[in-house]
């Protein structure tokens, strides 16, 4: 069975919620709606509080070609555009909404049957997936139209679809499949149209045979989609892991993107966002979110509007548990750690893990002893170790030698580090200080050209 | 008898031949080099701190040598004295800079400002901020995992562990700006040195707006601007809820300090003035948390918010009042009156 | 809510290893050669293990505790390993002062003085070793006899001093090495109890095969190399290699000296490169060497190239051809 060439690790899966059916959770009372919940630009608002607002109503228009547009997930009136705290408890730009009945934007089909036959063009396809504010849904929140907007002079040979989800926890890309899996596959249909290739492989972790099973079956009746069941190896789900494990070709380092070895990869749920784009004409206002935890009373996949507070997720989910102590917006490899739980659900928020008792507190760190198990699980083929030395002492220039922008921040090296090192968070300062040292030396270059 | 007579010959030659190489490389390898570059060297300080922009007291030599003017360069370890030494040396002009400080603009100790949630990452300033905001409500103060000693060469910086701050020794301090570099908040800032380390500053760069500031942290500045009108030298602007003390413009005259409801503003090395017909000398918070002192020289402000405790809401509203509070004679009323009404002082205020 | 959230940047998953569990790990594998030895020579054995566990153990914890004034480091196992270690390398009849002297040298000069575990150099247990073989060149060499008749004529010599001194690798049966029915240091004798070790190691992730395979290889090739030159019959060409990975310390040092987190190279290419360089080292000094055994020199002289090697011999790099 195939995976990626290096490194990676394979902790407990604790997939705890795998049975569980997606459930509706009820619409939110008030919702805030963050403007940057994508890489790029946040979008800028187009209204103002007291406006009253359709479910399904632009809110918020994309601010330049990186950046998407955002809807608004219920209908409702403007209570405030402003400063918000965040999960982090940073503050960031929201607009709040009160909902008021349920009223929708016209134009969406909210009817659930399939719809297969596409007629549109690769232009008309990109466009509507622009309008729908569509973003990567596995967490990276990269805006989908981007993505398909093939670069000239390269060319797209092949379309990948991220059904891996090796997360820990995480189970709402895994239901999506199985539940919706036959939407999901007249997405694939569409964004192949969209980058112009004929082939489309599914990959899917082995530790979802349900899910493999049931879409081999589907993709019988369309033309040139592979599932590809995948051995089980965390970080799968990376782009880059994902293009090496299913084609065997590995991206160079950046700035290379993955388009410059032919592939356009997308997750299954933003896979199923674009059916529902294009298809349908609903925009990106819903998804599902797994309600993860040990002492969770019951984890749940819960299709939950965007910007519903993370309370009411827990809430649904019979409650925050007594010896909680950690919630990680996202899967405990590479989930951000919360401090507000009353911020909103955002466009790539495929999760919310709860830790609860001991393993929500890191043990104490100890000596490296060099046992370099770091690096044997490194998938990027890096040294962690040194690179956790060198951001200690403040040795840009050295880590950018030893090639730190490479970094994936996948966890690997810090999960498996026998004396419990923060390695990840020395290396993760080190690569933000050197890509900033990098962009202002572009940007000193620049204007002697 | 013949045996030495070789060996001496053959040494000799040996000797001349190497002689002769070492010269003609020497002579081909020659760098040329200022010499003045070496003897500006021996007269800068010698800690290669940085702090000059140049990687080490070399780099900075060989600019003062080599740059016509020499006024945009200004070793801050060995302050006016080396440059005027130096520019003397060169028969150049030298930038003149008055001695300056770090000062750590920032007075949320742990007991001001109650932590919210537990960090658990690497002990760092920098890991911290580039992850969430921190563990207090506060979003621009002192995160306290001490990035700021660690780069210091001097070992001028130490973390309090009571307060939970660092503290600046101002006698090693020889503001390099390294901690200003690293401290991921910008929350320290060179100031000028006054004689015998005296200092007035406002120790707080949140620019949150008054409430927020006011949820965080019990010593954080409002941006009230009271200190701004009672300053008489225009040293004080208060610009996104924030107050800054020019340290140009200020001379030390400690009016603003007895004015802050918050006892944001502080003093070091003097006396706080003693009490004005307006307000009493109890914003120093040192002073403000001396049990000892008497209730009669407390300040309104102190006695309003310690009778508010620890409910924002309530410390919100006690702090507008006060701050609406005008003549002598509310302030005592106030005073009588949260003496009066125990724990519900905003009935009285309204 | 009661308590405070914990905040802490991803991950948020560790490692079910931890430092003292690796060690233990090393510990437990060494177990099944320390019985044989107790079998082969006595319960002496025991003795000195024990009183260089005992040595190690307290000098790391007197130095670290009156010396570094830091956190007590030896719950984490890392002091036991070295003990252990240490007295394998001894013979089973060594005086007890000669053990603890060891154990000081192990522990105070090679392992704290560069700051405890995972900074040191140069492996501890074989700079104790090396150290004691030149301090104390007959007691370390004088081995109790054992019952064999293939080593009858040199009584107390390890059949490396034997085949160096003059006997023909083949006369010695090959049973006898596996088993560890000779003389030699306590825990290197018997190469199947290490194997088993070796195993057990590679069962539990503690150490991968690189290494101990490319030591172990590269001694045979060489040896085959050699024995091909040498002519002689065919049955040298087999009996030569397979003498030389069997005898005198190569199972143990390949296994568990070579292995060492500390002092061996990062990467799995600089392992493989480090493994030969030992291997290489041992034979040249077992055979043209003064000693009879080159396995303990060949670790430290290649630990010294360690830190070289890390900086020159980097993993392959994602997307790099």
């Amino acid at each position: 069975m195939k995976t990626f060439p290096m490194g990676g690790v394979h902790p407990q899966e604790n997939k705890l919620s795998r049975a569980k059916a997606i459930e509706v959770l009820p619409l939110p009372e008030v919702v805030q709606i963050p403007l940057g919940q994508h890489i790029g630009a946040p979008a800028t608002a187009k209204v103002a509080k007291g406006d009253k607002v359709l479910t399904g109503q632009l809110i918020a228009e994309a601010t330049g070609f990186m950046s998407a547009n955002i809807h608004s997930p219920i209908s409702g009136t403007v209570q405030s555009v402003d400063m918000v705290e965040n999960g982090q408890g940073l503050r960031q730009m929201m607009i709040t909404i009160k909902r008021e009945g349920d009223e929708w934007v016209e134009t969406i089909d909210r009817s659930t049957e399939l719809k297969r036959e596409c007629t549109l063009e690769s232009a008309a396809i990109i466009a509507k997936i622009k309008d729908a504010g569509i973003v990567g849904m596995g967490g990276a929140t990269f805006p989908t139209h981007v993505k398909l907007s093939i670069p000239p002079g390269k060319k797209a040979e092949c379309l990948i679809i991220n059904g891996v989800e090796c997360e820990p926890y995480l189970t709402s890309d895994h239901r999506t499949m199985l539940e919706l899996g036959e939407e999901m596959l007249v997405g694939v249909e569409i964004l192949m149209k969209a980058i112009g290739v004929d082939k489309a492989i599914v990959g899917i972790e082995n530790n979802k045979p349900d899910a493999i099973a049931h879409l081999t079956e589907l993709s019988k009746k369309f033309k040139g989609i592979v599932i590809e069941p995948l051995k089980v190896m965390y970080p799968q789900g990376g782009e880059k892991q994902l293009i090496a494990a299913v084609t065997g070709r590995q991206v160079p380092p950046p700035p290379a993107l993955p388009i410059d070895v032919g592939a356009v990869v997308c997750n299954a749920s933003t896979t199923y966002a674009v059916y529902r784009a294009v298809q349908k004409n609903m925009p990106l206002i819903e998804r599902v979110v797994t309600l993860t935890g040990k002492g969770v009373k019951e984890p749940k996949n819960l299709l939950t509007r965007m910007g519903t507070p993370i309370q009411t997720l827990i809430d649904a989910a019979g409650g925050l548990p007594e010896d909680a102590g950690k919630v990680i917006n996202g899967g405990p490899m590479m989930g951000r750690a919360m401090i507000n739980l009353a911020s909103p659900v955002t466009k790539g928020c495929s999760g919310i893990t709860i830790m609860s008792g001991q393993d929500a507190e890191r043990k104490e760190p100890g000596q490296c002893m060099k046992c370099a198990k770091c690096v044997s699980a490194c998938p990027m083929g890096l040294e962690p170790y040194l690179l956790a030395k060198l951001a200690k002492k403040r040795q840009w220039e050295q880590m950018e030698a030893e090639m730190i922008t490479s970094c994936i921040e996948c966890g690997c090296c810090q999960s498996t580090c026998p004396a419990y090192l923060p390695l990840l968070d020395w290396v993760r300062l080190g690569k933000q200080t050197v890509m900033g040292l990098i962009r202002a030396r572009m940007a000193a270059q620049a204007p002697k050209k | 008898m013949e045996v030495l007579f070789y060996t001496i010959l053959t040494l000799c030659v040996l000797g001349i031949l190497a002689a002769v190489i070492l010269y003609f490389v020497a002579q081909k390898f020659k760098v040329e080099e200022d010499p003045r570059i070496d003897e500006v060297e021996k007269m800068l300080p010698g800690a290669n701190c940085g702090g000059c922009g140049f990687a080490g007291c070399r780099g900075l030599s060989e600019a003062l040598v080599k740059r016509d003017d020499i006024s945009a360069l200004f070793c801050p370890v060995g302050g006016g004295d080396t440059m005027k030494a130096v520019a003397a040396y060169l028969g150049k002009a030298a930038a003149e800079k008055e001695p300056q400080t770090a000062t750590i603009r920032c007075g949320g100790t742990c007991e001001k400002r109650p932590r919210t949630n537990k960090f658990d990452g690497a002990k760092s300033c920098a890991v911290a901020a580039s992850l969430y905001v921190g563990e207090t409500g506060c979003a621009f103060g002192c995160l306290g995992y001490g990035d700021c000693a660690d780069v210091c060469t001097f070992g001028a910086i130490t973390i309090n562990p009571t307060t939970g701050l660092p503290e600046v020794d101002p006698d090693k301090c020889t503001a390099c700006g390294a901690c200003v570099k690293a401290c991921p908040k910008r929350v320290i800032e060179l100031r000028k040195k006054w004689p015998k380390n005296r200092a007035v500053y406002v120790s707080c760069v949140s620019k949150d707006k008054g409430a927020a500031v006011m949820k965080a942290c019990k010593a954080g500045c409002i941006g009230c601007g009271k200190c701004e009108k009672v300053c008489p030298f225009g040293a004080i602007t208060v610009e996104g809820n924030l107050a800054y003390i020019d340290p140009a413009k200020c001379k030390l005259c400690r009016k603003c300090v007895n004015e802050c409801p918050t006892g944001a503003i502080k003093l070091v090395g003097m006396e706080p003035l003693p009490k004005a017909p307006k307000a009493a000398p109890a914003a120093a918070p040192k002073a403000a948390a001396a049990a000892a002192a008497p209730k009669a020289v407390e300040g309104p402000a102190t006695i309003a918010l310690k009778a508010s405790g620890t409910n924002p809401l309530m410390l919100l509203n006690a702090k507008k009042a006060v701050m609406e509070s005008k003549a002598d004679k509310s302030v005592e009323g106030a005073v009588v009156a949260l003496k009066e009404s125990g724990l519900k002082p905003l009935k009285y205020m309204r | 809510m009661a308590n405070k959230l914990i905040v802490s940047p991803s991950p948020h998953v560790q490692s079910s290893q931890s430092t003292a569990s690796i060690m233990r790990d090393v510990v437990i594998a060494l177990m099944p050669a320390l019985v044989v030895s107790v079998v082969v020579f006595g319960l002496n054995v025991l003795f000195v293990t024990a009183l260089s566990v005992a040595a190690c153990v307290l000098f790391e914890y007197l130095i670290q505790k009156f010396v570094v004034k830091g956190a007590c480091t030896i719950c984490n196992w890392s002091a036991v390993v070295t003990g252990v270690l240490l007295a394998f390398n001894l013979p089973a009849t060594i005086p007890w002062w000669i053990v603890v002297i060891g154990a000081f040298v192990a522990i105070a000069v090679a392992k704290m003085t560069f700051g405890g575990l995972g900074k040191n150099p140069f492996n501890p247990a074989l700079v104790g070793r090396v150290f004691l073989l030149i301090a104390y060149p007959v007691q370390m060499t004088s081995f109790p006899t054992v019952e064999n008749p293939a080593l009858d004529a040199l009584s107390g010599a390890t059949p490396l001093a034997a085949v160096k001194f003059g006997t023909d690798a083949g006369q010695l049966p090959m049973t006898d090495l596996l088993l560890g029915n000779m003389p030699g240091s306590l825990g290197e004798v018997a190469a199947v109890a290490l194997l088993v070790g070796f195993v057990y190691l590679l069962w539990r992730k503690v150490i991968t095969w690189h290494i101990p395979v490319t030591v172990l290889g590269t001694m045979a090739v060489f040896a085959f190399v050699v024995a091909l030159t040498r002519g002689g019959d065919a049955a040298q060409l087999w009996q030569f290699p397979l003498f030389h990975v069997l005898a005198g310390g190569a199972m143990l040092g390949a296994i568990f000296m070579a292995t060492d987190y500390a002092t061996s190279p990062m990467t799995t290419k600089g392992c493989v490169i480090f493994a030969v360089g030992i291997g290489l080292i041992t034979m040249c000094i077992r055979l043209w060497g003064a000693y009879p055994e080159g396995m303990s020199f060949a670790i430290l002289i290649m630990n010294a190239c360690v830190p070289l090697i890390n900086k020159y011999v980097k993993p392959q790099r994602f997307g790099v051809k």
